[in-house]
């Protein structure tokens, strides 16, 4: 099923002082679609959403827009909208004024003007506070009145560079399910720029994981979480197991010392890979010889389940279970086949997926060090 | 302690204000050119003295032609300037703003002499031209150009580097962006560097005195009326000046506090 | 962003009407009046070192002056409430509004010999004091001219000391004296600075008030650059020497007090 593509960077490169940001990147957007830029502060999707916008020309490359060159248009020009990250309302207008500010600078009628400018705030609930400063509006409303502003101009491609960012966490779910409903209302295309994984994977028809500028997967949401191209992906999207492995033959892969079933075909005899287990894939029994087993190191309560660190041979898992288990515990490990997945080795092998220096990762903004290799 | 600093400030006080006061009561006087310091009964002989100088007519008229034009110059070429030199990367940010801090730390006295050495090769240059007002309004620019830029800059600085993007993003050309959004936020900025340039060129002597040639300016007229051993009409002028300077202030200060009233009202009223 | 190019004009200008004058005045200072080059005039500049030592001096004093007066007023003014503060650093500054050449001879009235001082002395009975003319006048134009210059930036070092950092302090044990000598005077460092700079500066380099309260007796640096350019002793080239020599002098001054505190003077200076 092909989808027409209303916006696709061809080639683009952009350094900034001498420092690369994005190299040899080619991304097509899809109409009417939910796209999300994810990706550690730094990794270029804020550039590639500039690049879009209109904000920065790249120093190679072109950008089309409904297979228009578009390069070097300025970004007035252009028919895309941003919703900036911390919004720049104009503060010397009220909200009113804000919304009203493209239609008013494209020449509309005022009695036009009203019109939309009533059916934007039915839209983001904000009837009733045409005229007050936005310098006196929460940080939610002055998002809304921000959607507003870009909306009101009908945009053919909404660029939001991480919107949701300076809101608390209650009104950040809001905000997400707010912005999904509105995008399926409008029909509009939707750039959505973030570094939270839960956020990408929750709002988007496609995601488009970057690192050190450049792309390292593109696909839903499900592909992105089950089936991660390397291990930064894998690390990235929430919690993984990454165990160096070698794949035998097709549907054949051994790691941690032990040869396993999977669904994974196409490597070479013997290829070394990286094998992905998620945390909530992994089954904990009785030890026994059939099973890998380990010891049980740390349990932590999470609500749903329990966080299980479990020491096999030097290499420490996570698991997540709503099996209670006790510290110092011997236990077993199994995996069903369709739960191991096979990924080939990339630069980022070996840096992530082991949970001895684990410590609660709070902070997903926070680029993950590379951690000592557990298992040898 | 309380009894003590007011004893502190009053004196204090005393020691600004009392030579403004006996100024202006003196130019009351009724004495002729005896003393400056003899009270010989109540007068207006030394406004209408004023009033009736030519010179002082001139100097006056001058000193405003300056100060409108020097202030409204630096003021646009501030202005510029300022989004230029935010716009800089931090190495060029630092070379331009040394250059701006320059003027303000060098002795007024300095900047006078080294723009009458410039203005006096410029004129023999051209073929014999006298320094005067076109002289004046070039070093008044000169001086009041680093103030316009430091009263701009913060406003620059704490505005959202956005703003102009997100006017154009709505389609403003850079041009309507910058009259639609980026002005009126400075704006505050922009009124305290055009103030602070027009006082600063009313005021101005040391830099006018070294640039002026034989043109009268009021601070330099004033001067020359200073040289005179007895001239009760400096008196007056005083009277006059500071009486419109307080007059103004009155103005301004009530016209702030009603705008700050008006916005604490709204305030409570959202 | 192009915004950059806005900075050109204001850069041309600069270089015009600063960088040239300033180059102008080397070439002078190493020049003679036929324009070859010499060393002369800087020789000649060490013969007036005395003026330049009278100067230096005398700046100091009022600096010292300006500092022992104001910060207290400063301090005192900054306990005061907010409204209360307005009222009283815009009295402070409203001398400023008025000529500085007519607050300077409001003195000269003050203390001439048959001035207003000298008369209510003797109508009290007092003998009359010479004061107009002598170096005590001079710094006591300085100090008035330029106070304010001492009292703004001090007081709004002293607004922006953090309250907390005091009631820490207070918490922590210290009586109100020690508060002031270990808290709020190190704090309000940076502001003393800039102060100690905005009045030695020009009270180093003034002519006007040496002139009008000094009489003909005490020459200072800024009377003999103007004699060079203006007066009797026509002699740019030498008044370039006295003016560069000036200028170095004045720069290793703020270089020397930036370097006493880094961050701070710049800001306090920005205020006024």
């Amino acid at each position: 099923m092909e989808k027409v593509s209303i916006i696709s960077l061809k080639d683009i490169a952009v350094s900034f002082d001498g420092e690369p940001v994005l190299k040899g990147f080619n991304l097509s957007i899809g109409d009417g679609e939910f796209v999300t830029l994810l990706g550690p502060s730094g990794c270029g999707k804020t550039t590639t959403l500039r690049i879009i916008g209109g904000f920065v020309r790249p120093d190679s490359g072109d950008v089309f827009f409904n297979g228009k060159r578009i390069t070097a248009l300025p970004p007035h020009k252009r028919e895309v909208n941003t919703i900036f990250q911390k919004y720049a309302l104009f503060p010397h207008l009220n909200v009113y004024d804000n919304v009203a500010f493209g239609m008013r600078v494209h020449g509309k009628s005022e009695r036009a003007i009203r019109q939309k400018v009533g059916k934007m705030l039915d839209m983001v609930d904000l009837r009733g506070f045409e005229y007050r400063n936005v310098n006196q509006l929460s940080g939610g409303q002055q998002q809304r009145v921000a959607i507003a502003r870009a909306l009101a101009n009908e945009p053919k491609v909404l660029l939001l560079d991480e919107p949701l960012g300076a809101l608390d966490l209650k009104l950040r779910k809001d905000m997400q399910v707010e912005l999904k409903k509105i995008q399926k209302q409008t029909g509009i295309t939707f750039l959505f720029v973030t570094h939270d994984q839960e956020e990408a994977l929750s709002m988007s028809d496609e995601v488009v994981v970057m690192d050190k500028g450049a792309i390292q997967q593109i696909g839903t949401p499900l592909d992105i979480y089950n089936e991660p191209k390397n291990a930064f992906v894998a690390d990235f999207i929430g919690e993984s197991n990454i165990l160096d492995g070698i794949m035998r033959e097709d549907f054949l892969v051994e790691f941690a010392g032990r040869r396993f079933r999977c669904v994974d075909k196409g490597f070479r005899t013997n290829e070394p890979v990286d094998v992905v287990i998620r945390p909530e894939d992994i089954d904990i029994s009785k030890p026994d010889d059939e099973k890998l087993t380990g010891m049980v190191q740390n349990v932590t309560f999470k609500g749903v389940f329990y966080e299980v660190i479990v020491d096999v041979h030097g290499f420490k898992w996570m698991i997540q279970t709503t099996d209670y288990v006790k510290s110092g515990e011997k236990i077993g490990i199994s995996v069903q086949p369709d739960e191991i997945h096979v990924m080939h080795k990339s630069e980022y092998s070996g840096k992530f997926g082991d949970y001895s220096t684990f410590s609660d990762e709070m902070g997903d903004d926070v680029q993950p060090l590379p951690k000592a290799e557990g298992a040898e | 302690m309380k009894a003590v600093s007011r004893i502190y400030m009053f004196l204090l006080f005393l020691f600004l204000y009392a030579p403004i006061f006996v100024l202006v009561i003196f130019s009351f006087n009724g004495s002729s050119t005896m003393s400056r310091s003899v009270w010989s009964g109540f007068s207006l002989r030394w406004y209408a003295c004023l009033f009736q100088d030519q010179m002082l007519l001139v100097s006056l008229r001058n000193t405003l032609i300056i100060a409108v034009v020097a202030s409204a110059v630096s003021t646009v070429l501030g202005t510029a300037a300022a989004i230029g030199i935010n716009g800089l990367n931090k190495w060029a940010r630092r070379v331009v703003m040394n250059v701006t801090n320059f003027p303000m730390m060098n002795p007024d006295i300095v900047t006078g002499v080294s723009l009458m050495l410039l203005f006096v090769a410029a004129a023999k240059f051209m073929g014999n031209l006298a320094l005067g007002m076109v002289s004046l309004i070039f070093a008044h620019i000169t001086f009041c150009l680093p103030y316009v830029i430091l009263s701009i800059m913060p406003k620059l600085r704490q505005m959202d580097p956005n703003l102009a993007e997100a006017a154009e993003d709505l389609g403003c050309t850079p041009r309507q962006a910058f009259f639609h959004v980026v002005l009126p936020e400075i704006m505050p900025g922009v009124v305290t560097g055009l103030i602070m340039a027009f006082t600063l060129s009313i005021d101005d002597f040391v830099v006018s005195y070294f640039t002026s040639g034989t043109t009268q300016t009021l601070p330099i007229f004033i001067y020359s009326m200073t040289r005179k051993r007895v001239s009760p009409e400096i008196n007056a002028l005083s009277a006059l000046l500071f009486g419109t300077i307080l007059l103004l202030l009155i103005i301004i200060n009530i016209r702030t506090s009603r705008e700050s009233k008006r916005s604490e009202t709204l305030q409570k009223e959202a | 962003m192009k915004s950059k190019a806005a900075v050109y004009p204001y850069l041309v200008w600069m270089i015009i009407f600063i960088i040239v004058p300033t180059a102008l005045v080397v070439v002078f200072a190493f020049t003679d009046k036929g324009g070859t080059f010499t060393l002369q005039n800087l020789q000649e500049v060490g013969q007036y070192s005395n003026i330049f030592l009278r100067s230096i001096w005398l700046g100091a004093v009022a600096t010292v002056v300006s500092l022992v007066v104001g910060y207290p007023a400063a301090y005192i003014i900054s306990r005061h409430s907010v409204s209360r503060q307005n009222t009283l650093i815009m009295l402070i500054m409203l001398p400023m509004w008025m000529n500085f050449l007519l607050r300077t001879y409001a003195w000269m009235t003050l203390l001439e010999d048959s001035g207003f001082i000298n008369r209510a002395l003797m109508a009290c009975g007092f003998p009359s004091v010479h004061m107009i003319n002598t170096q005590g006048a001079v710094v006591l134009g300085m100090v008035y001219n330029y106070i304010p210059y001492m009292i703004l930036p001090v007081y709004s070092v002293l607004t922006k000391i953090d309250p907390s950092v005091i009631e820490a302090a207070e918490d922590l044990g210290a009586d109100r004296r020690t508060v002031f000598l270990r808290v709020t005077l190190p704090l309000s460092m940076p502001g003393v600075i800039s102060g100690v700079t905005m009045v030695f500066v020009p009270s180093v380099s003034t002519f006007i008030i040496s002139k009008m309260l000094g009489g003909g007796s005490n020459l200072l640096i800024g009377d003999l650059i103007d004699m060079q350019f203006l007066g009797s002793a026509y002699n740019p080239n030498l008044g370039s020497a006295i003016s560069l020599v000036l200028m170095v002098l004045i720069l290793i001054c703020m270089g020397i007090m930036n370097q006493f505190d880094e961050n701070g003077a710049a800001e306090g200076g920005m205020m006024v």
